[in-house]
């Protein structure tokens, strides 16, 4: 990999040891990928904050400095942590105070958490805490070049915006951070950034339920691949796309697809494919639609529901909206519990709408920062939980042991309401 | 019988010893778990199967971006795998072998997920981009 003059002296030290820590891990990185070069970054979405048992021994041992060091730098000097050199933001991370006495998470955590936030807040690290920096704040502009983590966030920013990243890690991002810079690699180059399969919908993919579980199909087939998909697509909107893009990056790894006509980079089916040929599609019928239905509910035995999750990816305020609606006037039920995640900074505006008071007086939460993935916490007992996302369907019951249900927001409704599932495909 | 695939080294080191292969791609974050160094992910082939130690030879990363994170806590948990022969190379996978520090290989000239078998004997020259597999069969 070839490095420019200002690369070579941050690698010398000439800005530091934790700058040239920094660049360390992006030329071993860099190297590892084949990479010729490094780009110019602006925009860094990655994660410090979040708690975790490595985390706090770190902590013990030589505080913030030391986590950063090894965590998001990978380096084993202990090194003092300069301001961030481009914007940065933090994602997810766990739960916040809003949480305590609700879910079953660690004081400690919170605490450890709250001091982190402090420590790199002060070093300019914007505390988004979210997995869709893009809601509040961080929505970069079309072909700007960044290194965010956080796939659904990834699969976002490249398809739905048009900016430019990898799907980067915790210490690719540290190092972004510090630098500026991400091997110009994959993503970053336009050649790499066209369609390789074709997936044409004949049936229609109309909301929220259905954009999710297209995304699973996909994602199963292209697996890591860029798909293009056509067909009977009903206009989807933010929440539909954040889904789609969610699902996806779950079931497979993509990081950008196009949808002609509607993203960016794909004003024609030709465009979609960078004029090269285009490939014979890949059917998505009600055969295979009915199969993802199968397969996202193949978790889920008992229908009675303890626990219904909302928000994954965060919750816009439409769909903050929506779950004030379908949930006002009601009770849930005396062994069900109901949590909806979202940004803060959307909170604070739901809070201003009444949609919170409407939520929590029938019993529910709208949580922030954080989801039961991430913080592996769901309400104390939960055996049998519900969601209307796909991401979470297929996350959950490998990291916290329990059944899933995926169905669409009225279905989860439903269920926390009666205590029993009820959702079907229709 | 001898075989040797040729590829490109992601992680300079060399390494032996035992093969574990999965067929299908891996998870990290939600996929493993670093404290036993095992697979997690329920509908995976080799849910509950533990890779400490071993030369783990799959096609790909998937899933969440912390991929990386989680192998480099195996490191720092004494659960990571000895090192890692993987067909896909991408962010998640490159970004992970780093940060985990053990030898590793990726675009070989031929299918080490299809080659290599669970349980051969593996040798990783990870300075050349040689893995050669000793097996009985």
């Amino acid at each position: 990999m070839r490095l420019a003059d200002d690369e070579k002296a941050m690698l010398d030290g000439a800005e530091g040891p934790a700058v040239a820590a920094a660049m360390d891990l992006l030329v071993r990185y860099g190297e590892a990928l084949g990479a010729e070069r490094l780009c110019d970054i602006r925009n860094v979405a990655g994660t410090m904050t979040q708690p975790s048992p490595v985390k706090a021994k770190l902590v013990r041992e030589g505080g913030w400095n030391k986590a950063f060091s090894v965590l998001n730098l990978d380096s084993d000097d202990d090194v003092e942590i300069p301001p961030m050199r481009v914007p940065t933001c933090q994602l997810q991370q766990g739960f916040g105070e809003d949480a305590l006495g609700v879910a079953p998470y660690p004081p400690g955590m919170i605490e450890l958490q709250a001091d982190a936030e402090s420590f790199y807040g002060a070093h300019g690290v914007n505390i988004l805490a979210t997995c869709t920096p893009y809601q509040v704040g961080n929505l970069p502009v079309r072909g700007e070049h960044c290194a965010w983590m956080e796939s659904s966030a990834v699969v976002y920013c490249n398809s739905v915006l048009g900016a430019r990243t990898n799907c980067e890690g915790t210490a690719s991002t540290g190092a972004a951070s510090l630098t500026g810079k991400i091997p110009c690699w994959g993503n970053h180059l336009p050649e790499n950034r066209h369609g390789t399969h074709l997936i044409e919908s004949a049936v229609p993919v109309d909301g929220f339920l259905d954009w999710g579980m297209f995304g699973y199909f996909v994602g199963d087939v292209v697996q890591e691949n860029r798909p293009v998909v056509t067909g009977d697509l009903r206009r989807p909107d933010l929440a539909d796309l954040k889904h789609f893009g969610a699902a996806t990056a779950s079931s497979g790894g993509v990081e950008i697809y196009h949808i002609p006509g509607i993203t960016p980079e794909a004003a024609t089916l030709e465009a979609a494919f960078g004029g090269r040929a285009i490939p014979e599609k890949i059917v998505y019928g009600e055969r295979e639609r009915r199969a993802v239905y199968q397969r996202l509910n193949d978790q889920g035995e008992s229908a009675d529901v303890d626990f219904i999750l909302l928000g994954c990816p965060h919750a816009s305020l439409d769909q903050i909206a929506r779950a004030a609606r379908a949930l006002d006037g009601k009770k849930l039920n005396p062994g069900t519990e109901l949590w909806m995640m979202t940004p803060r900074a959307l909170r604070t505006v739901a809070d201003r709408n009444g949609y919170t008071e409407i939520i929590h007086k029938a019993g529910g939460r709208l949580l922030t920062d954080s989801c039961p993935a991430m913080s592996k916490s769901a309400p104390e007992g939960t055996r049998v939980f519900a969601t209307d996302s796909a991401k979470q369907a297929h996350y959950l019951p490998a990291i916290l042991g329990i059944e899933a249900w995926y169905g669409t927001l009225e279905d989860c409704v439903e269920a926390a309401v009666t205590g029993t599932w009820r959702g079907e495909l229709k | 019988m001898i075989i040797e695939l040729r590829g490109r080294g992601i992680v300079p080191g060399h390494a032996e010893g035992e093969a574990l292969v999965s067929h299908e791609t891996i998870s990290g974050w939600g996929g493993i778990d670093p404290a036993t160094g095992t697979i997690i992910e329920r509908r995976h082939e080799l849910y509950g199967v533990c890779f400490t130690g071993k030369v783990l030879v799959f096609p790909g990363a998937k899933g969440s971006s912390g991929w990386s994170a989680f192998f480099q806590s195996t490191r720092l948990l004494g659960t990571a795998p000895l090192a890692m022969v993987f067909s896909t190379l991408s962010t998640k996978s490159a970004l992970g072998a780093v940060v985990t520090r053990v030898p590793a290989v990726s675009q070989l000239d031929q299918d080490p997920v299809a080659t290599i078998h669970t349980g051969d004997r593996v040798t990783v020259d990870a300075y050349r981009g040689i893995v050669t597999v000793t097996t009985d069969r």
